[in-house]
């Protein structure tokens, strides 16, 4: 290779870099930014002064949150919710994906279910039919309608029974071999060989519990019951501006408690930074595996 | 396999499952009746007057449906692209870089924003973008005049997809990192012995080597064509945006439990589901023609 070549490959490089680091460096960003808006003067956020760093550096706005007890309660009931509705989906998915990843020769029905459960997938009643069913089931207002009421999740099953179906056959014929029945094969052969996609489902599952606002919207009556996001929803996002001008909005915008709320986002994002890197290194194995089919 | 016994633990491993199908997902699709009928909650499902295709007829004599429908098809089509091109590009770039553990810690981070949900994206935006946000203390720099941003009917399609794209490009170059994987080491050995550069090499041999991946995204994609993103909009839009901004499903939301008309939300909501229906089993029946998919 000429001298010339190398500098070019070199120059390639460096700029490749430069490129992908300002790119992640624009990711972070945002995030970045609430943090400092957060831990700012209340008045130097209105006014527009923070960037990248606090403006009169201080914890108020932590320390207020500390005192909001609707807050707490909020957390709280998403705590429920996450746990609860990540521990039933993965044992109801999990307890699905088994039978469906036998082969039809195995499970006569399996196909026949398989493709009511892609209806499922592909089909929906929408919102209102929705709506008045988990009505009338008398969820309205329990833990469990936001649990339970965003139906089986469709595509997690399948990417397990994919993954299911993708382990060695020889497997199930050593355990029918040692005598086996189809709960132990499930739990003691299945379970433990399927963790990368399962850790991912989980994640896909306590990110979704977390992160669903319009569930408590609808599904309850008011912020006593709302989860965390539905509460900074209503806090942050929802400003009635009906019928408003521009310079009544323009004067909204200037009279809202810019760093309190960046602190209440802030703290809300926390809980998935913290599973995220936890959970990470499995996903794409996981996605990857599960999406693709022999 | 001899499995006779098995059948029955079967049902057993399937029934919380399908129950909850029943009950959540299927009953649901029951109530499309709605649509067909003068609904009245008072009466229920069964006997609510039955008025056949009038909710239907109103639906298509509105303004607002024609608007709707091509908000949203503007927005998830300009998303789509957005969101097969960029993640293109990005998982290219990545699969350049030399070093294995930048590559690593870029992944985590662009990965990063897809696990965020809408509320808090939408609560960070609206403040980078209001009167005295970042974007236009920036824009000050280069003498140009604050902008109400998120009164701006004209600008609010590109906010929504910028941001989405931003929020999912990392996420979506997983899929084009497993297809690079595949591809056989020898052609790039190959290609650099006959003295292809490193750019020549990503148009000869990278970018082929994802040509079935690339069709097939975009063919699976026609299913969302109908789907702009309610988490986001929804969080993003007000009313001096809706011109632009308001799409099916939050149009549905406002117009059907808000407003209460429940019939004929129903029915918009109904025909947004059947035009989706049809296209994702199209897109379905290409993809497992021509790139050999199947779902299950």
């Amino acid at each position: 290779m000429t001298k010339d070549a190398t500098i070019q490959t070199r120059l390639f490089d460096w700029t490749l870099v430069i490129v992908l680091l300002l790119i992640s460096f624009l990711c972070l960003l945002p995030l970045w930014y609430t943090l400092a808006v957060s831990l700012s003067e209340k008045s130097a956020a209105s006014a527009g002064q923070v960037w990248l760093w606090p403006v009169g550096f201080n914890w108020n706005s932590y320390k207020q949150i500390m005192n909001d007890s609707s807050f707490f309660h909020s957390f709280w009931i998403s705590i429920q919710r996450v746990v609860l509705g990540a521990s039933i989906t993965m044992i109801i998915t999990t307890m699905m994906a088994y039978p469906l990843s036998r082969s039809a020769r195995d499970f006569r029905l399996r196909n026949a279910l398989m493709w009511i459960l892609v209806f499922t997938l592909l089909f929906n009643g929408g919102l209102i039919p929705w709506y008045m069913t988990i009505k009338a089931l008398g969820l309205y207002n329990t833990i469990w309608a936001l649990v339970l009421g965003g139906g089986v999740p469709v595509f997690n099953v399948i990417l397990i029974v994919n993954y299911f179906r993708n382990l060695p056959k020889e497997l199930d014929e050593a355990a029918l071999v040692d005598g086996a029945g189809p709960w132990r094969m499930l739990f003691t052969l299945y379970v433990p060989l399927a963790v990368p996609v399962l850790a991912t489902v989980t994640l896909f599952t306590i990110v979704y519990h977390w992160n669903e606002f319009f569930h408590g919207l609808v599904l309850t009556s008011g912020e006593e019951h709302y989860p965390l996001q539905t509460y900074i929803q209503q806090l942050v996002v929802v400003i009635d501006t009906a019928n408003m001008t521009e310079d009544q909005y323009k004067r909204l915008n200037e009279l809202s408690n810019q760093t309190l709320n960046a602190a209440k986002i802030f703290i809300a994002m926390i809980p998935v930074l913290l599973v995220y890197p936890f959970l990470q290194r499995f996903f794409i194995h996981g996605i990857t595996l599960g999406s693709v089919k022999e | 396999m001899r499995n006779t016994g098995f059948t029955k633990h079967y049902y057993i491993m399937l029934l919380p499952g399908f129950i909850w199908l029943l009950l959540i997902n299927i009953i649901p699709m029951f109530g499309i009746v709605i649509a067909f009928e003068d609904f009245n909650p008072g009466k229920g499902f069964f006997h609510s007057e039955w008025i056949g295709l009038e909710n239907f007829e109103y639906m298509f004599s509105l303004n607002d449906t024609a608007v709707i429908f091509s908000n949203t098809l503007t927005i998830a089509v300009m998303k789509i692209a957005g969101n097969l091109i960029v993640p293109l590009i990005f998982a290219i770039m990545l699969n350049e870089l030399r070093f294995a553990v930048m590559k690593r810690w870029i992944q985590t981070v662009v990965y990063l924003p897809h696990f965020l949900s809408w509320v808090i994206l939408s609560g960070i935006l609206l403040d980078i973008f209001s009167y005295t946000g970042p974007v236009n203390t920036l824009l000050k720099l280069f003498d140009i005049d604050p902008v109400l941003f998120f009164a701006r009917a004209d600008l609010f399609p590109f906010i929504v997809v910028g941001s989405d794209v931003w929020k999912e490009f990392g996420f979506n170059t997983i899929i084009y990192l497993a297809a690079l994987t595949g591809i056989n080491p020898s052609l790039y050995e190959a290609a650099s012995i006959d003295g292809a550069a490193r750019l020549r090499r990503i148009w000869h041999v990278t970018l082929p080597g994802l040509r079935t991946t690339i069709v097939l995204l975009a063919v699976l994609s026609l299913g969302n064509v109908l789907n702009a993103g309610f988490d986001q909009i929804f969080n993003l839009y007000n009313p001096m945006l809706y011109s632009t901004g308001d799409i099916i499903d939050t149009w549905v939301y406002r117009e059907g439990l808000l407003n209460m008309q429940y019939g004929l939300a129903t029915a918009v909501g109904l025909l947004k589901s059947v035009i989706s229906f049809v296209l994702i089993v199209v897109s379905y029946a290409l993809a497992s023609k021509f790139a050999n998919y199947r779902i299950f």
